[in-house]
């Protein structure tokens, strides 16, 4: 079990260098190029090279990843070029709001998935029919028309949340639920779809297997061969499908957060990116890599907690 | 990977070799929500060909003295937030928006369809890199990626949608995949390459022909995906600002969602639409090309039963003599009553644990209809009698016995007669019925060991649960009950077995796990559905001989489905003998096996080996009734 763990949290850390190193290169290529997009199309030759200069973009692509991994070890990941900021401050300041709207969508759509999927497993028919028909256009309906249109209902004609801004939950908690509802129903939604259309099917495929015809006929009732057996078996390829909706919310997020002016990692990609800030760019990119590998590693540790062939390899 | 988890398409395996899009399109006309979609997204394809030259007006003129103009005569659907016309702009964001959704689905179906054949056929290094790229791939939200590109490489829808493909290949990598994988170990694909053709005429003809239509399936599920991302990319501004596009258009109407909201429909409607459009006719293909898979594998599985099942009747006896029936409908079938046998002086006591009365057992379809495979059987087992019920595959038996137990498959039913257990109607009864029997009073012993142990739990527990339940013991007499048990079924190291997970133990050992669970409850009555089909002979051996004493041990009776007459030579007081969902011939077993009067009964019986001379070929037509 320990040799499982170090295992995945060593390919866990190779999989982040690799994301750095690639970025890194991609973002630092350009060299006199970049200074030439900061400082704009009428900036002389003279400012151009003496800004390449001050930012080190003339030294050697991999003496300048170097030393980036060098701090990056330390906490530091640099400065943004356009406000002076550390961008591990800024980076940090945002990853609790972010990771509040993900997990909490995460969460939602984890439990409502299962409800649903189990449902439409059990009673088949009508119930089935719906949930799988929603769960079609859950998945087709693209995240920010949901987000748009929950603005439009609930916030701009019906007035029951805010429409946008962020209340930290420090300072409100009520403030703060209203403030980030809309965007995690907006989230949730093609997660719940996809889930519970995972769900469903996991439902009944293991519902099939020939261990619970004999469980039955050890006679045992639905709570246990239903909700203890079925779900445990069922659980894995749900989990497996949440781990990839859980990086699919975090890109949804991105969008989500402009649409409701959330301060978070999103809305800071999008100025960082639309400025050329490439130092906050590749900050985010390794924040992002860091979760997700994060999420993964809990993920694995949950398919073994569920599935001791996972655990006992 | 990305915001994007594309739902499985069946895949190579499942989808047998002829080629199926004929069928796919010409069912699909006959499915509303597939022709609606396909209409739909036909009218989608057309304006976004023509569309900018039949917009009335040029979509960047911006007219700043109609700022958000409602509709009217000049402006259809009035103006936006520049001024300028909103149906021309839509009109001409339909070609950008398609053409760049159809730029990432194009790049991700080459790259993954190529990768795909190529790692799929000669495996190796290929794959293992492939196996990397696609979890550098997932590690970063797609839309993360595409910014961090813009970043380098500047506003361009086209550049973005270009880098998206790339990220969308996995989805078409994973698919080609499997599929390949599983072909190139098919004989036909051997035989094609025994027989001289090249690789690429073997990818080409067999490969491709499997994973065609997932992959159109695919690729529609795709567009819709990269419809989206685009239009989001667009949304947050980071496209073009001189082309117009649904995903700009939907930036402007949500500046001006206070003022003028309806704005924001028409590009959410197309955008909407066109996704909506996309995966119901993804789905509609992959309902129907599922529906053609499984009616083609009950035809080839209807065609294994007829070929094979004589065969499958004498087991593991049956070596040679195979060639004496070559087509089933020359068995020989006889309408007519049950060939009653005389009671003989081994016969029990009459004291009867369970009536079976003119039971019959039948399936709902899909369809409406219904299909019925038993066909009215009658059967008395008697206290601490065995009773063998013996047939070919598919002859009924087993569903006789799951009948018995209410354990019928998703949409089967007891459709007639009645199945008393000592005066209890059993027929068709509720759980509620059920229990209080089921699992206490009678036991039920699987056929194939290995299924029958959930997985995911300890051999122990699933032995220890069903106890507590029924016998209401604490959890520690319900673990030393469990240990005796496992040591009486002959097993070894009973702590051991008890503490491990099903597939930690040999099937050998889990048949008498589950033999253990069957009898754990003292029931009166075991119903043991092929119970050493699946083991190996000299195992089949122990298990048969365990069964004997643990019956006359608990003096349980026993229902025995079996196809193999050794095994009721063995064990058996009577014997039923099952053919086409009915009984044929039933008496004791004496009187069977030295006076066989019904020819199925006899040519069953004449299939079997032993030590003696050779023997004539199988009597089967003609024989005498």
């Amino acid at each position: 079990m320990l040799s499982f763990i170090l295992r995945r949290l060593l390919s866990g850390v190779v999989l982040v260098a690799v994301i750095s190193f690639l970025a890194f290169v991609l973002l630092y290529m350009g060299g006199g190029d970049i200074a030439r997009r900061i400082l704009g199309e009428n900036a002389t030759a003279e400012t151009v090279a003496k800004k390449t200069e001050e930012l080190g973009l003339n030294r050697p692509l991999l003496a300048q990843y170097g030393d980036w991994v060098t701090s990056a070890f330390t906490g530091d990941l640099g400065r943004s070029w356009f406000t002076g900021e550390l961008v591990s401050v800024s980076v940090t300041n945002r990853l609790a709001v972010t990771l509040s709207l993900v997990i909490g969508a995460t969460l939602i759509s984890a439990i409502l998935s299962v409800i649903l999927g189990v449902l439409a497993a059990r009673r088949g028919g009508a119930v089935d029919g719906t949930v799988q028909f929603l769960s079609l256009i859950g998945f087709a309906i693209p995240g920010f028309l949901i987000a748009l249109f929950l603005v439009l209902v609930f916030a701009i004609n019906l007035g029951w949340f805010k429409a946008t801004g962020y209340v930290p939950i420090a300072t409100s908690v009520g403030g703060w639920l209203s403030s980030v509802t809309l965007p995690i129903i907006a989230l949730s939604i093609g997660a719940i779809a996809t889930v519970a259309a995972q769900v469903r099917g996991s439902v009944i495929d293991a519902t099939s297997r020939d261990y619970v015809r004999t469980l039955r006929s050890r006679g045992l009732g639905d709570g246990s061969v239903i909700y203890k057996h079925v779900l445990r078996n069922a659980g894995g390829p749900a989990l497996a499908v949440l781990a990839v909706q859980f990086v699919g919310l975090l890109g949804g997020a991105v969008v989500v957060e402009q649409i409701f002016a959330i301060p978070g990692m999103g809305q800071l990609s999008v100025r960082s990116t639309t400025l050329g800030d490439i130092p906050v760019v590749m900050g985010l990119v390794i924040a992002f890599a860091v979760i997700v590998v994060i999420v993964n590693l809990l993920i694995d540790l949950a398919q073994a907690a569920l599935n001791p062939k996972v655990r006992l390899s | 990977m990305t915001a994007i988890d594309v739902p499985p398409v069946p895949s190579a395996p499942s989808v047998a070799v002829a080629p199926v899009r004929v069928h796919l399109f010409r069912r699909l006309a006959k499915r509303p929500l597939g022709v609606v979609s396909a209409i739909f997204l036909a009218l989608v394809a057309v304006i976004a060909v023509i569309g900018p030259w039949i917009a009335p007006q040029d979509p960047n003129y911006a007219d700043i003295r109609a700022i958000l103009a409602p509709p009217s005569g000049v402006h259809l659907l009035g103006t936006d937030g520049s001024g300028r016309d909103v149906f021309s702009r839509l009109l001409s964001a339909t070609q950008t928006s398609i053409a760049a959704a159809l730029i990432a689905v194009i790049v991700a179906i080459v790259l993954g369809v190529v990768s795909g054949l190529i790692a799929g056929y000669y495996q190796g290094w290929f794959n293992t890199v492939a196996t990397w790229v696609t979890e550098l791939n997932m590690a970063l939200p797609g839309i993360v990626v595409l910014l961090a590109a813009r970043a380098v490489l500047g506003p361009s829808v086209w550049i973005s949608m270009l880098i998206f493909g790339v990220l969308l290949a996995p989805a078409f990598y994973r698919l080609v995949y499997a599929a390949v994988t599983a072909v190139r170990g098919e004989l036909y694909v051997d035989a094609a390459r025994v027989s001289g053709l090249s690789d690429t005429r073997i990818i080409g003809r067999h490969v491709l022909a499997v994973v065609r239509a997932p992959i159109i399936i695919q690729a529609a599920i795709i567009s819709g995906i990269a419809l989206a991302i685009q239009s989001g990319l667009e949304f947050l501004g980071l496209g073009d600002v001189n082309v117009p596009t649904w995903g700009s258009m939907l930036t402007d109407g949500f500046k001006n969602i206070y003022k003028q909201p309806v704005l924001m429909i028409w590009p959410s409607l197309a955008i909407g639409l066109t996704c909506i459009a996309l995966t119901l006719l993804a789905n509609v293909m992959r309902d129907e090309l599922e529906r053609t898979v499984s009616v083609r594998r009950k035809r080839r599985r209807a065609v294994t039963t007829a070929t094979g099942s004589i065969a499958a009747v004498t087991t593991s006896l049956s070596t040679s003599g195979g060639d004496a029936i070559e087509d089933p409908d020359e068995l020989p079938v006889i309408e007519g009553a049950v060939i009653t046998h005389p009671e003989d002086a081994r016969s029990k006591a009459s004291e009867k644990v369970l009536e079976i009365r003119d039971l019959r057992v039948g399936y709902d379809q899909p369809d409406g209809s219904h299909i019925e495979v038993v066909h009215g059987v009658s059967l008395d087992i008697r206290k601490g009698e065995v009773h063998g019920l013996i047939g070919e595959s598919g002859s009924g038996k087993t569903q006789t016995a799951f009948g018995v137990l209410g354990l019928l498959p998703r949409g089967g039913h007891v459709t007639a007669g009645s199945i008393r257990y000592e005066g209890i109607e059993l027929a068709d009864a509720s759980d509620r019925v059920y229990s209080g029997i089921r699992g206490k009073r009678i036991g039920y012993i699987p056929q194939e060991p290995m299924s029958n142990l959930d997985p995911s739990f300890t051999i122990g527990s699933q032995l220890v649960e069903p106890l507590r339940k029924n016998l209401g013991l604490s959890k520690k007499d319900a673990t030393q009950r469990s240990l005796d048990l496992l040591a009486r079924v002959g097993i070894p190291q009973p702590k051991r077995t008890f503490d491990a997970y099903p597939f930690e133990v040999s099937g050998g050992m889990a048949q008498r796990v589950l033999i253990a669970g069957a009898v754990s409850t003292d029931p009166d009555l075991i119903i043991a559905d092929e119970p050493t089909t699946a083991l190996d002979v000299t195992v089949q051996a122990e298990v048969l001989d365990l069964l004997r004493d643990l019956q006359a041990e608990r003096n349980m009776a026993m229902l025995l489905v079996t196809h193999n007459f050794g095994v009721v030579a063995d064990l058996c007081d009577r014997v039923t003998v099952m053919q086409n969902g009915v009984f044929v011939e039933q008496g004791p077993v004496r009187g069977i096996f030295g006076h066989a009067r019904h020819p199925y009964t006899q040519a069953l019986l004449d299939a079997i080996l032993d030590e003696g001379p050779a023997r004539p070929p199988l009597a089967t037509k003609g024989a005498g009734a």
